[in-house]
């Protein structure tokens, strides 16, 4: 090394510790992380909510009904802001100590991380927080509890899946589009071979193959939720994929891989909205995006041996709203998240986004919505009736363990289905206890 | 014999005979300390830590453990299958750079007509947005797609894309062409550093176009093949994009899973910073050495 180079490395190594020490001083103290006496504290509070167009009318809505009436615990409201994910987003956030009070888009998947992190406050922290949560959602509001018993999250909405089909491709198949037969996994077989030969369709239904953590919650989870009557990945610390369900589950989507019904290879673009794939496993979001564009029909996902819709239990797509550490004045918070989850701001929910908030009985508690759009009464139905992700440690590794275990067994099949799922099984019992 | 020290001769030592220098590179010098070195020692940091990212004033047991992180790594299945994927990558890639773009590179140096035309075409895939460009190469490489469509019963079953054998080598072929403006750039500007006398020469000697190509401008140009070569080879083992689009994460059964793919998954989406940081200090620590080699073996005399 010549002399410069040793100068220029002394220079470079002195501001480089001059820097870090700055950083890591910011870094201590620049986070507002309040103390026990927060839960009560007003004031004005800052939210992000999702950046679609009808969910950004909904908290516009909300908060300016909330303001006009709290002038001194004035609610500022901002979209996510743009990432990878709102959960990389998120979770940069909390780590810079910047969350807002509130979020409304948070995945029950990722709040064990979120927990972990320091960043969520317990809803329970607030006396009625709890009884809140029970009494609006009802027995499904077990689900959202982490593993120490306690709410870091309210469950907000849900987009149930169901099987979408078009029923153009089933009448150009010769196959009844009233009451399509789909309800076993014989029937679903015979009618995706139908559809493949006379239907004039590349796939009978193409979810995505791709390896990402969260693309079994629209292939195997809904379906294994139907099947195993509503249970979880996980209960109790225990996997249920590698049970009977589960493989009757993954043996009905491999026999659609085998035979080429659903491609194992990504669809680049909308397989059904191109029409080169006569189903989908959507949420009720798919009827503004579809309604006009496509003739469609909704149903329940298949069962082994056939079930009553009424009785079929589907995947929840739900989305919680979670109040953040960073939070000052909690009490406002709070408040406000009783506000906009109050029976009025839950309507104006349904009534801009066709999104099911997280009620006991989302029929009952609004009959005008559902006189006027009867087409989203399935989806209420089934809103129900659905199963959420396990909020257990170590959740985001969890699913990315099974769904490397199902890539090579169902989609690829190079592994056989039971050896995987019991692999990965005894890997996930060892991931969600923590250690 | 000593020689006295200049006048203000320790200042001097220090900072050399023109301090005001210091000022100049300095903007640079904090951009490249800030952004660059300081990430890089707290990566270093992290990565004897079992840690995470936390809320500020969490308390959260971080503890210290050694070199258990890189014990861990360097016995995963996933990241040894993603460091020979991403070693296949480089052994297609970094020659079939090197070659098309000196070979491209003469080509647009020579009296071609339509010449800016063509320079203007190599550069625009490198300066596209990978997603829209990945979204092309998806169409053509796809099942029926328009490549299996031109073979016709000649296509492979699994189609490329979801076919372990040929994940991998799509993925350095699309990156290849993509990156290859780029290079031939830098040969073109090395290109003009020979000088025409030698061609001339060489050409009343009798020499033919691939006898000249081969003995002038090859040899001519190695700084730049040097540069390209160590270049090629940093930007592929900082494959992302195209394992994370082109074949849905990394796919078929991880055939085309990259080291910094995977540190991405484990470290923001799993959210284990410790295990994913120390996978940075070894790619880092091997693309470091590679370069090292590539350096002396191409620079040797």
């Amino acid at each position: 090394m010549s002399r410069a180079s040793i100068r220029f490395a002394s220079i470079a190594t002195i501001l480089m510790l001059v820097l870090s020490s700055c950083l890591g001083e910011d870094g201590q103290d620049g986070g507002a992380s309040a103390g026990d006496g927060a839960t009560a504290a007003t004031g004005p509070i800052r939210i992000w909510y999702s950046n679609n167009p009808e969910e950004v009318a909904w908290g516009e809505a909300v908060v300016a009904a909330w303001n006009a009436d709290h002038p001194d615990e004035e609610v500022t409201a901002e979209e996510i802001p743009a990432g990878e994910s709102s959960e990389e987003v998120i979770g940069a956030s909390i780590t810079a100590g910047n969350t807002p009070c509130l979020i409304f888009n948070t995945a029950p998947a990722a709040v064990p991380q979120f927990q972990q992190a320091g960043g969520l406050v317990a809803l329970d922290d607030f006396s009625d927080g709890a009884s809140y949560i029970q009494e609006r959602t009802g027995d499904r509001a077990e689900q959202y509890k982490f593993t120490d018993g306690k709410f870091y999250q309210m469950p907000w909405k849900t987009n149930p899946v169901m099987i979408f089909y078009n029923k153009e491709v089933f009448r150009t198949a010769g196959l009844d589009p009233e009451n399509p037969p789909l309800s076993t996994y014989d029937e679903f077989l015979s009618t995706a071979e139908t559809l493949v030969a006379e239907g004039g369709v590349e796939a009978a239904i193409w979810p995505s193959p791709d390896a990402q953590f969260f693309q079994p919650w629209f292939d195997f989870y809904p379906l294994f939720a139907a099947q195993s009557g509503g249970q979880q990945l996980v209960e109790d610390g225990e996997p249920q994929f590698n049970n009977e369900a589960g493989l009757a589950v993954a043996n009905f989507w491999r026999s659609l891989y085998d035979q080429g019904l659903t491609p194992n290879e990504a669809y680049n673009g909308d397989s059904f909205a191109d029409q080169q794939a006569a189903m989908a496993i959507v949420g009720p979001w798919a009827i503004a995006v579809y309604g006009d564009a496509v003739d469609w029909g909704a149903v329940p996902v298949p069962t082994q041996d056939g079930m009553d819709a009424s009785e079929v239990h589907t995947f929840s797509d739900e989305k919680s709203s979670a109040m953040y550490t960073a939070c000052e004045n909690r009490g406002t918070a709070w408040e406000f998240l009783k506000f906009a989850t109050s029976e009025e701001s839950d309507g104006q929910l349904l009534e801009l986004t066709g999104q099911m908030p997280m009620r006991a009985d989302v029929v009952a508690s609004f009959p005008d919505y559902f006189e006027a759009n009867p087409e989203y009464e399935a989806f209420a139905d089934q809103a129900s009736r659905t199963v959420e992700v396990p909020i257990v440690p170590n959740s985001i590794e969890m699913w990315q363990t099974f769904r490397t275990a199902y890539s090579e067994s169902v989609i690829f099949g190079t592994t056989p289905i039971e050896e995987a799922f019991n692999a990965a099984a005894d890997e996930i019992r060892t991931l969600v206890s923590g250690s | 014999m000593a020689v006295a020290a200049p006048p203000g001769g320790r200042m001097r030592r220090l900072l050399g005979r023109d301090p005001i220098g210091y000022a100049f590179v300095a903007p640079y010098a904090i951009f490249l300390v800030a952004l660059f070195g300081y990430p890089l020692a707290l990566s270093v940091y992290i990565s004897f830590f079992d840690f995470f990212f936390a809320a500020p004033g969490a308390q959260v047991a971080r503890p210290f453990v050694g070199l258990d992180n890189f014990a861990e790594i360097l016995g995963d299945p996933v990241f040894q299958r993603a460091i020979l994927n991403v070693a296949e990558f480089i052994v297609i890639n970094v020659p079939l750079t090197v070659v098309l773009s000196l070979v491209l590179a003469a080509a647009l140096n020579a009296r071609l007509p339509f010449r800016v035309f063509f320079r203007t075409s190599y550069y625009i895939p490198y300066v596209t947005a990978s997603v829209a460009v990945i979204g092309v190469w998806l169409w053509f490489f796809s099942r029926g797609g328009l490549l299996n469509d031109t073979l016709g019963p000649l296509a492979p079953d699994p189609s490329w894309l979801v076919n372990e054998f040929w994940a991998m080598p799509i993925i350095a072929l699309v990156v290849t062409w993509k990156q290859l403006g780029f290079y031939v750039l830098l040969y073109l500007a090395a290109l003009q550093n020979i000088p025409k006398e030698l061609y001339e020469a060489a050409e009343v000697d009798g020499a033919g176009p691939i006898r000249r190509f081969m003995a002038i401008t090859v040899p001519g140009v190695r700084p730049a093949t040097t540069l390209v070569v160590i270049l090629a080879t940093i930007i592929g083992a900082n494959l992302f994009t195209e394992p994370y689009l082109l074949t849905g994460g990394g796919g078929p059964n991880g055939a085309s899973m990259s080291p910094v793919l995977l540190m991405y998954r484990e470290g923001i989406e799993q959210g284990h910073a410790g295990y994913a940081a120390a996978m940075g200090v070894i790619l880092a620590f091997a693309v470091m050495t590679i370069s090292a080699i590539n350096r002396f073996v191409l620079e040797r005399e």
